[in-house]
């Protein structure tokens, strides 16, 4: 806690110098619009201000103060600050973009905060707290990286950064470096990664003093503050001292060791002492070498983390990193359980997986009859003891050993009869045949999680190799398998899978289920993505080694797969290794010392519902904490309405790179050529993506040929980042064969956070954001063909949480209507299916309504045109929001001319331009009046949980509170071809609601059938709840523009803004 | 060597129970037709023969009940897997008492007895497929989701999944295993349907026997030692489209058994029998 209290003071010290550091760090990375950046400036130090204090969840009290004063510069700076980041692009950015591309997409100093900022807290929500706290290095190491491109000297780097760390002042700077200190970390991962793999094939000795002073300084840093966390105070002084010296003394402290206490399998403890700064892999290496295991990859280490909950240990990460507070004692146990364990090459894998089992099923994780616990208890008999012998054996003798969580007499004398009738059996054999009976088990290596369904009903997750199961009780009420997976992310405390149509289905769903916080939806998804890779892969993707990225959670599993473990396995080449068995050893320790571990590793499985609260408060208190805080704030009741319209073309919107870290982020593509890590990729990789992403096109559309393939290509080629978008973007586009239908659930159940945010709030701004969507020649789905109307209407509350962004992506595709009930679905997809067999044309750019019939290659130059454009176009938003702020525009429509002209201007460039004027003029209306503020939203998941039943279920409780609400609403000028006046016959119609901590988001989509042309509108409705502390403008921005990126087919035509602001008299 | 999961199939005992004379005018039907009881004792009796006599196995007749119409269906009062029953708590009223008979003699041939206490479960064992690695359980108006929790807590080993059932009484009404690993289906859409839902929720790939009409695809799959295969199915009389289907499983020792009678009050072969086996596997 003492660390915490300093770095507090560090945060509320910062903006002063945050600016500085900022725009040092961002000079390089972002181009973007020197006006965003200097108006973002401040609203990053609240952020970051903010989001430190949610980061540091033990330390609320000092930090609230810090906010508040910044929140009174936002709201001035408020509306003008609208949709000035991305609108404001300007071409200078398409010059920059190279630079962008090399670097971490960052329209806006702002934007790029904020997604720092998620990503810092996951490594840190997920496994340590070290993570917030260290940084004053980081922070540093990032522009280091910038520098070091150029350079490729570490030396240099290091210069640098101790100079900025001098100017800076080190300890000072902490909130910033946190921002950074997600790149940084990465980035230091992996060359550290690179280094640390040489050292260790080396000696671990040399490893050390081989990191160079610049990692060991930052480290040393690193630690320092880790140390600090732990409180251990010697430590802290010392590093305390040095920090204030910082550069000159760290070479000093180099190579801390510690010593890691490992539960083996067999419950005895394996003590090992590894270095501060080491990795996980030498921990793991260190344990499999006491072991004499070879087969290890079906292994793990496993660790409590602060709330008591079971994660496993990344062995790519510092261990330190993850462990963060927690006590350096881990659990060795079986991570990948092998389906036919026959196949493992060696008996002491096999024994250790049996001693595995044999504690899941002591502790009950793993079900079995009586039957069964009595013979494989048998078998665990045999291989522990040999042969019965009526002398020695009498009934006590197994009394050491535990067969069955409720053991009784009667099981007993079933195994010691059954145990007699293995007369002859080897150990191996023993082993062998345990395993033989285990693994047809239906819990065999499933590893649950509880979550909640749509209506809240207590189910349970399990992963398992062959995908996704979903029980409630005992009952499995529905599997994924992973072939039927598209899709796995998470959001807040939320956890999707987006599903593959299947035979009967042409469209996607998406399932969600509500995990009782954030790391537990976290850990379920990077199990899940583990499970995936290791089962089902042949080999595991590559993970990102962009040093400026700034995705989410780039986290794959980077081990070897079961093929490839197999396949290594298959080469060993030594005798059988003789071992001890834990009855040689200790014949009654093997088996108590097993309840001990299953404990823990129980926790693992079952952590995530039980241990639950626990993590809730943690997760859930950042949230709290920056609502507290941004009450007072609250007080000012500042109405500001501002309604936007502007066309945005799908086009132009992929192009941005900072939604790209938004999809990124928790999301899991199951095709490696779509994942989202590729950001450094060449040219050729670019070029084998496109090929594979064609590809997956074309599974997807069932003999439509390709579309034109020049965007993508385009879109590939052009800067890394864009690639990304594209993978990101590209599954949801293409995979939905028939886009226009797909709707996805994201059903969020209510979420069970105690906070009653929905009093709180004090501030919203509701952004709606009315898509068309023309039939875009990008998305090679058929519905290309067939011009589709979306409204998008995201509610969005921005909260510190970056994470909340993720949902942006669900909602992004627009063509996939989450049919979690096919029965609606049926009618509207066979009417597509029609359409479409007609209208796909492969390669023919598809914007009906607009007659637009751009030829691929003239596309790609219009994409081109486009970026201008769209820059330019944000630009002339910019003035319309800056006119709305300044004059705090009351209700009344503001004329949307400037932004029109603009979009007419534009259009031409713009392949999908046409679509969006259709529907621009429509859409205001309608949603404008619609939305009450709302406040709170329920959340409700819908899940498939049985294949037969759907369930949506929204709820919006508009909390009582004195609000001042002014709306404006901006149109595109621009008028429909079709004129949404034509009723159209309404095809489906879908709401979806989700919400996490901060974020409510509300979709509804529309499907109608106009003469013959489907029509597709997204309304999404934004809520961005919160006080001063969020800059509301920068929000809104941010949503609009995701809701563009998110769309990219679509295109905008509406946008209002709703402001409410509490009034006065709350104010207690 | 001792395996869990093995032996699918493989009966020793079956039990069986007498068709009272309520039953033409009182058991409950679906269809609301006429019973000829006579018709139904004579197909009860061939359908009892074919067990003892053709196939060999040993035969536990319960006497017939006349307070319960349904008693002949005694199917619905037991699931029986390895050396476990469990007693159902079946959803119609008047079918409740069934179980009693049954408890006593599963009791009495030394099987673990499981008893459903929960008031709110009811289960039906026609609702109850076993597949030899898991089990799907219909949720149909006879049995609900609790008495499914109580199955898949009685055996333990198993998945257990629950499939919704439409349009028919119980799930097995358009469906049966005809193999291991060989599903026998309706065409019905409500039958494709839950078939869909089975394939989807298994983790173990099944073949399908695909019949034209719903009520034939309930069959009765035995592996006999010294029998091989065994199906018990429709009648070319009942079903000539469904028993060529049936005729062309080679492999399979086929026996049309007659249920024309019984299926007038919605029964299938599969109800007039539970199968146990007494060896001891493990």
């Amino acid at each position: 806690m003492t660390t915490e209290v300093g770095s507090d003071t560090d945060v509320k010290k910062e903006p002063e110098k945050v600016p500085e550091v900022q725009q040092q760090t961002d000079q390089p990375d972002e181009p973007a619009d020197s006006a965003a950046s200097a108006s973002a400036d401040q609203p990053q130090e609240e952020s970051q201000s903010a989001e430190a204090k949610s980061d540091q969840e033990a330390s609320p009290s000092p930090e609230p103060s810090s906010p508040p004063a910044a929140g009174g510069q936002k709201k001035e700076k408020g509306i003008s600050r609208f949709l000035p980041p991305w609108l404001k692009r300007q071409k200078s950015q398409s010059q920059d973009k190279p630079d962008e591309s090399s670097a971490p997409p960052k329209q806006e100093s702002v934007e790029v905060v904020k997604e720092e900022q998620e990503e810092t807290n996951q490594p840190k929500e997920e496994v340590d707290g070290g993570g917030a706290v260290t940084t004053s290095t980081e922070q540093t190491e990032e522009v280091k990286e910038v520098r070091e491109e150029s350079r490729a000297e570490e030396l240099q780097p290091e210069e640098k950064e101790r100079e900025e760390e001098k100017s800076i002042g080190s300890a000072d700077t902490q909130p910033v470096r946190e921002e950074k200190e997600d790149e940084s970390e990465m980035e230091e991962k992996e060359e550290e990664k690179k280094e640390e793999e040489k050292k260790e094939e080396g000696k671990k000795e040399e490893e050390k003093k081989e990191e160079g002073k610049k990692e060991e300084e930052k480290k040393e840093e690193g630690k320092k503050e880790e140390e600090k966390k732990e409180g251990k105070k010697e430590e802290e002084q010392v590093i305390q001292q040095e920090a204030s010296v910082l550069s000159t003394l760290k070479v000093n402290k180099k190579m801390k060791m510690v010593v890691c206490h490992v539960t083996l399998l067999d419950g005895s403890q394996f003590s090992c002492e590894v270095e501060k700064r080491a990795k996980g892999q030498y921990l793991f290496f260190q344990v499999c070498d006491h072991l004499n295991l070879l087969e290890k990859d079906y292994f793990g280490l496993s660790f409590k983390d602060n709330a008591e909950q079971r994660c496993w240990l990344d062995v790519t990460k510092e261990i330190k990193r993850q462990i963060r507070n927690s006590q350096w004692q881990f659990v060795f146990s079986v991570k990948f359980y092998p389906p036919d364990p026959s196949q493992l090459t060696e008996d002491i894998t096999r024994y250790l997986l049996c001693l595995q089992l044999r504690q899941d099923i002591a502790s009950g994780r793993l079900p079995c009859s009586f039957v069964t616990h009595a013979l494989l208890g048998s078998y665990t008999l045999q291989g522990e003891l040999g042969d019965h012998d009526p002398e020695e054996h009498r009934l006590d003798y197994i009394s050491d050993f535990q067969f069955a969580p409720n053991q009784t007499k009667e099981l007993e004398e079933k195994v010691v009869e059954l145990h007699k009738s293995h007369r002859g059996m080897t150990p191996a054999q023993a082993d062998a045949q345990f395993l033989e009976n285990a693994k047809k088990l239906s819990m065999y290596g499933v590893d649950l999680h509880h979550a909640k369904d749509s209506e809240g009903v207590d189910i349970m997750l399990g992963v398992c190799s062959n995908g996704l199961l979903i029980y409630k009780d005992r009952l499995r009420i529905n599997r994924f398998a992973w072939p039927k997976i598209l899709k796995i992310s998470y959001k807040r405390s939320n956890f999707y899978i987006k599903i593959r149509p299947g035979e009967a289905e042409q469209f996607e769903s998406t399932v969600g289920f509500k995990l009782p916080n954030h790391r537990a939806a976290k850990r379920v998804w990077k199990v899940c993505v583990e499970h995936h890779t290791f089962f089902r892969l042949v080999s595991p993707e590559q993970p990102t080694k962009t040093k400026f990225l700034t995705l989410g959670s780039k986290f794959r599993y980077s081990g070897r797969t079961q093929a490839q473990t197999r396949q290594a396995s298959s080469l060993i080449d030594r005798p059988a290794p003789a071992f001890q068995r834990t009855s040689s050893k200790r014949i009654s320790r093997s088996l108590d010392g097993a309840p001990v571990v299953n404990v823990s590793d129980y926790s693992q499985a079952d952590g995530a519902g039980e241990n639950s609260p626990a993590l809730e408060l943690n997760s859930d208190s950042k949230s709290q904490q920056v609502e507290v805080m941004e009450r007072p704030n609250a007080d000012a009741a500042t109405s500001i309405t501002s309604e936007t319209a502007f066309e945005t073309d799908g086009a132009g919107a992929p192009q941005r790179k900072s939604k790209l870290r938004v999809q990124g982020e928790n999301i899991y593509v199951r095709h490696s050529n779509l994942m989202l890590e590729d950001l450094d990729k060449t040219q050729e990789d670019v070029l084998k993506h496109q090929a594979s992403i064609s590809e997956l096109k074309r599974s997807f559309m069932e003999a439509t040929p390709e579309p034109r393939p020049s965007q993508w290509d385009k879109h590939l080629t052009g800067s890394p980042a864009t690639t990304l978008r594209l993978q990101t973007h590209g599954v949801p586009q293409n995979t939905p064969p028939r886009p226009g239908t797909d709707s996805r659930d994201a059903s969020k159940s209510a979420e069970v956070k105690p906070e009653g945010n929905e009093v709180i709030e004090v501030v919203e701004e509701t952004v709606v954001i009315e898509e068309v969507v023309k039939a875009k020649p990008k998305s090679s789905t058929p519905e290309a063909s067939v011009p589709v109307e979306t409204e998008v209407k995201e509610e969005r509350s921005l909260s510190s949480d970056s994470e909340s962004e993720d949902e942006a992506e669900y909602h992004a595709q627009p063509p996939s209507t989450s049919i979690s009930t096919q029965q609606i679905k049926e009618e509207p997809e066979e009417e597509q299916e029609a359409e479409l067999s007609q209208q796909a044309p492969p390669s023919a750019i598809e914007s009906q309504p607009s007659a637009e019939a751009a030829d691929p290659g003239p596309a790609a130059e219009e994409e081109k045109a486009a970026q201008p454009h769209e820059e330019e176009r944000t630009d002339k938003p910019l003035l319309t929001p800056d006119e709305a702020p300044n004059g705090h525009a009351p209700q009344g429509e503001a004329p949307p001319s400037p932004q029109t002209a603009a979009a007419d201007e534009e259009e031409p460039h713009i392949v999908n331009g046409s679509a969006s004027r259709v529907e621009t003029e429509h859409l205001p209306q309608v949603i404008c009046c619609s939305e009450p503020p709302v406040v709170k939203t329920e959340m409700v998941t819908i899940s498939d949980t049985f294949a037969a039943q759907k369930t949506e279920i929204s709820t919006k409780e508009v909390p009582i509170v004195h609000t001042e609400t002014k709306t404006i609403t901006y149109e595109a000028a621009q008028l429909d071809g079709n004129g949404d006046g034509e009723p159209g016959v309404l095809m489906t119609a879908q709401t979806i609601t989700s919400e996490s901590l901060c974020t409510t988001t509300t979709t509804h989509i529309t499907k109608t059938l106009k003469g013959g042309q489907s029509e597709t509108r997204i309304e999404k409705r934004i809520v961005i709840t919160g006080d001063s502390d969020i800059d509301h403008d920068q929000a809104l921005a941010q949503a609009i523009k995701e809701a563009k990126e998110q769309h990219p087919d679509m295109s905008v035509t509406r946008v209002v803004v709703h402001k409410e602001t509490e009034l006065a008299e709350d104010e207690d | 060597m001792a395996e869990l999961m093995s032996g699918f199939g493989c009966f020793t005992h079956a039990m069986v129970r007498a068709v009272p004379q309520s039953l033409a005018r009182d058991a409950l039907r679906s269809g609301g037709l006429e019973v000829d009881l006579l018709k139904v004792q004579e197909e009860y009796e061939e359908y009892v023969s074919v067990l003892k006599h053709r196939l060999g196995l040993e035969v536990l007749e319960l006497p017939a009940d006349e307070a319960l119409p349904d008693c002949v269906f005694v199917e619905d009062a037991a699931v029986v897997c390895g050396d476990t029953a469990l007693v159902c708590r079946p959803g119609a009223q008047s079918r409740r008492r069934e179980t009693e008979a049954v408890k006593a003699a599963l009791t009495e041939l030394g099987l673990n007895i499981v008893e459903m206490t929960d008031e709110s479960a009811t289960l039906e064992g026609g609702d109850v497929l076993f597949t030899g690695r898991e089990f799907f359980v219909g949720l149909s108006k006879r049995t609900n989701q609790r008495g499914a929790e109580i199955l898949a807590d009685t055996f333990k080993d198993y998945a257990v999944s629950t499939v919704p059932v439409q349009d028919a009484l119980h799930l097995k009404s358009f469906c049966s295993m005809a193999g291991p690993g060989l599903i026998a289906i309706g065409s019905s859409e409500a039958a494709q349907k839950a078939l869909k839902i089975m394939q989807q929720m298994s983790d173990h790939r099944y073949d399908k026997l695909t019949l034209p009409d719903d009520s034939a695809a309930n069959c009765i799959y035995m592996n006999l030692p010294s029998k091989g295969d065994v199906l018990l199915h429709c009648t070319p009389e009942e079903f000539p489209e469904s028993a060529k289907v049936f005729e062309k499983l080679k492999d399979h020792m086929l026996i049309p058994v007659t249920n024309q009678e019984k299926a007038k009050v919605d029964g299938g072969l599969t109800c007039c029998s539970v199968l146990i086996n007494m060896k001891k596997n493990i």
